[in-house]
């Protein structure tokens, strides 16, 4: 067993071939700031950031929707706080809501159907926004929506799945040498479905957690994999991941939701890559269906290379300059689990 | 019973809130006057601050609205090395409280005062429409006992101090907030012990500044930018409970930026941080107190993270939102 020191030794000191490490959890990118992990590792190794926030992902054809409601009468849009900020094509939440819309803020999906129950004169539209982890909660949310026979409360969907947007990504050629998998999902969908992709395209994909060491443990591994020229799925997060993943939280997300070819902000539409309410409940979808994505993106912004792991946030012209967080011209800058939000708040120190 | 408009009115309701609920708990000589204005006696040069108070939910795990109204301004004159002396209070209340729920804020606010040893000796009530909530706005004066203590006076070579465990306010009135069952308390308090101590025992305090919102990366970004220097921080020495880090692990909130009601900082010279630290220590509130950092040439602050690396602390930006996931 290697010593905590001896791998950050070895991190320090790597001077072999060019290495690019895509992290695609928001968590994994704001723990790589917190523990300060650029400075322990050779500035051959570069991490950087994926599709990993659900906001930033987000089309603003659905941020359009949500305000729309928000303005409606007699309609009140429920969201994570993290949506409130992000910009449609003119509109953000918090805008609409200073503009005297009906906005309010939840911590769990749950307790929009409390608020269901308890005024039944207001119809709620739920901002159902997120990855596998998210999905099992709005599925439980479902099952207490028809249990209380409730019929003011729907929910407009934006889930991604997460596993389709790394195929892209490995079949775009967009020289990522590895992946450091996300550990939340990875919890829910198991770490076997990396095997193949590993085997596929020939990268190490590695789950790990969120302390520091879990970061600097799975850096580690890939650069052995890649000295080796051996590539294959390892899981260092064995404590909560398992082979097969939350197969309950598998079972009730399939009760609900179907797979569709969704639209990725800044990156187009991915094949069967986010979810939707099934058929035979769209009474409870407010609307889910796009038509037209068209994005207007601000002139000079390049939230799409970031989220594709095309160039670091610093790279960006706008970062900094003109992009900030309180006036963030992209999305990746809006949200707290956004690439650029992130090393905005976190600038490291290079030694 | 409960607050309707003609509370507010100015008549028979509003004299019986005064004197039922205001002179009885915040009984003294000078507010009893019932004079348009109090008539004080203090010293030549005074510290004068005010603060406004918008708690929700309004009673909470390790305090209240009430705690945090005089607890607040009481800390804001103390770290400016002034012992507090008068305050006043204006209520704004909204029509559909109850009686004992003001009544219940009031008896916290005497409690407060009394320990931080101020007098409460002016104040103001209206009532308004609306759907059962309370503001509280508090202004206060202090006697300057040490001139000079001020967020642009840290030196190079400083050490800073900071006075106990990170982030119990927030967590504690997110827990409310969330239905999370938890023991997490606010650590609402008046820090007289801390500040007098340090005072008396002659420790040479630079800069001193209560950790309130936006938290101690905030505090820390801003006596740097004043001072114009650097400041460097330790990860490994800033004291978090368990359960508060365990909260934020959750939920993706940091510590450095939720917000206390009972924690300061002080810079000082390094030469006096043994004795500054024993001295935060003995005092009331004071005993999880560190050394966390020191001041440094250059400017912004860093914090040296556990495992060696190294991390630029910015402001807060915008609220500190719980994520999706």
């Amino acid at each position: 067993m290697k010593t905590l020191e001896l791998v950050k030794d070895e991190l320090k000191n790597y001077n072999g071939r060019k290495i690019k490490i895509m992290e695609v959890c928001g968590t994994h990118t704001s723990s790589i700031f917190k523990n300060g992990i650029r400075s322990l590792i050779s500035p051959q190794i570069q991490l950087i950031s994926g599709p990993g926030c659900p906001v930033c992902v987000t089309p603003p054809a659905y941020i359009d929707k949500l305000v729309e409601y928000a303005v409606r009468e007699k309609t009140c849009v429920l969201t994570f706080g993290d949506m409130m900020k992000v910009k449609g094509s003119r509109y953000s939440l918090t805008q609409a809501k200073a503009e005297g819309g009906n906005v309010k803020i939840l911590y769990s999906p749950l307790s929009a159907v409390k608020m269901a129950l308890e005024d039944k004169n207001t119809e709620f539209i739920f901002a159902a926004v997120g990855f596998e982890t998210t999905t099992p909660i709005y599925a439980l949310m479902m099952e207490e929506i028809l249990k209380n026979g409730i019929k003011n409360l729907k929910l407009l969907t934006s889930i991604k799945i997460i596993l389709p947007a790394l195929s892209y990504l490995c079949e775009t050629k967009e020289n990522i040498d590895a992946f450091l998998c996300p550990g939340h999902v990875s919890v829910v969908t198991g770490c076997s479905v990396y095997k193949g992709m590993a085997e596929k395209y020939h990268k190490p994909f590695v789950v790990a957690g969120f302390e520091g060491e879990h970061i600097l443990a799975a850096v580690d591994e890939i650069i052995h994999q890649i000295k080796k020229n051996r590539y294959y799925m390892k899981n260092l997060y064995t404590s909560s991941v398992t082979e097969e993943g939350n197969r309950k939280a598998a079972a009730i997300t399939d009760k609900f939701f179907e797979g569709i070819d969704e639209y990725w902000r800044g990156i187009g539409i991915i094949r069967n890559s986010g979810l939707k309410l099934k058929d035979v409940y769209q009474e409870y979808d407010a609307g889910s269906r796009i038509l037209d994505y068209t994005e207007n993106v601000p002139k000079g912004c390049k939230c799409k290379e970031v989220i594709l792991g095309r160039i670091n946030p610093g790279d960006c012209p706008l970062f900094k300059t003109v992009c900030t967080p309180l006036n963030a011209v992209g999305p990746c800058m809006v949200s707290a689990e956004g690439a650029c939000g992130i090393w905005y708040k976190n600038r490291e120190v290079r030694p | 019973m409960k607050i309707d408009m003609a509370y507010g009115s100015g008549g028979r309701q509003t004299s019986d809130l005064i004197h039922e609920v205001f002179l009885k708990n915040f009984d003294n000589k000078i507010l009893c006057k019932m004079e348009d204005a109090a008539v004080l006696q203090v010293n030549p040069k005074i510290a004068y601050t005010t603060d406004s108070f918008v708690v929700t939910p309004m009673f909470f795990k390790g305090g209240d609205i009430g705690k945090v109204a005089v607890c607040g301004t009481v800390n804001d004159l103390l770290v400016m090395g002034a012992m507090p002396k008068y305050l006043t209070a204006g209520f704004i209340i909204e029509e559909g409280v109850e009686i004992d729920t003001i009544d219940r804020i009031a008896k916290s606010m005497s409690l407060a005062a009394k320990e931080a040893k101020v007098r409460i000796v002016a104040g103001d009530t209206k009532v308004i429409e609306g759907k059962g909530g309370v503001y509280i706005n508090t202004s206060g004066i202090g006697e300057i006992r040490r001139a000079g203590v001020s967020i642009s006076n840290c030196r190079l070579g400083d050490v800073i101090l900071l006075s106990g465990n990170l982030g119990e306010h927030h967590a504690s009135i997110m827990s409310h907030r969330m239905g999370i069952e938890n023991s997490i308390q606010s650590d609402c308090a008046p820090l007289r012990s801390i500040v007098k101590n340090l005072m008396e025992n002659n420790i040479k305090i630079h800069c001193m500044r209560d950790v309130t919102r936006g938290g101690l990366a905030t505090v820390l970004s801003e006596a740097a930018a004043s001072s114009s220097c650097a400041i460097e921080i330790y990860e490994k020495s800033l004291p978090i409970s368990d359960q508060v880090r365990g909260f934020c692990d959750i939920l993706g909130l940091d510590p450095l930026y939720m917000a206390n009601e009972g924690k300061l900082i002080a810079a000082v010279p390094k030469d006096q941080a043994g004795k500054a630290l024993a001295l935060m220590r003995r005092s009331k509130y004071g005993e999880n107190a560190q050394v966390i950092g020191k001041i440094k040439e250059g400017s912004g602050v860093t914090m040296i993270t556990s495992l060696n690396g190294s991390r630029i602390i910015d402001i807060l930006y915008g609220e500190g939102l719980p994520r999706i996931c």
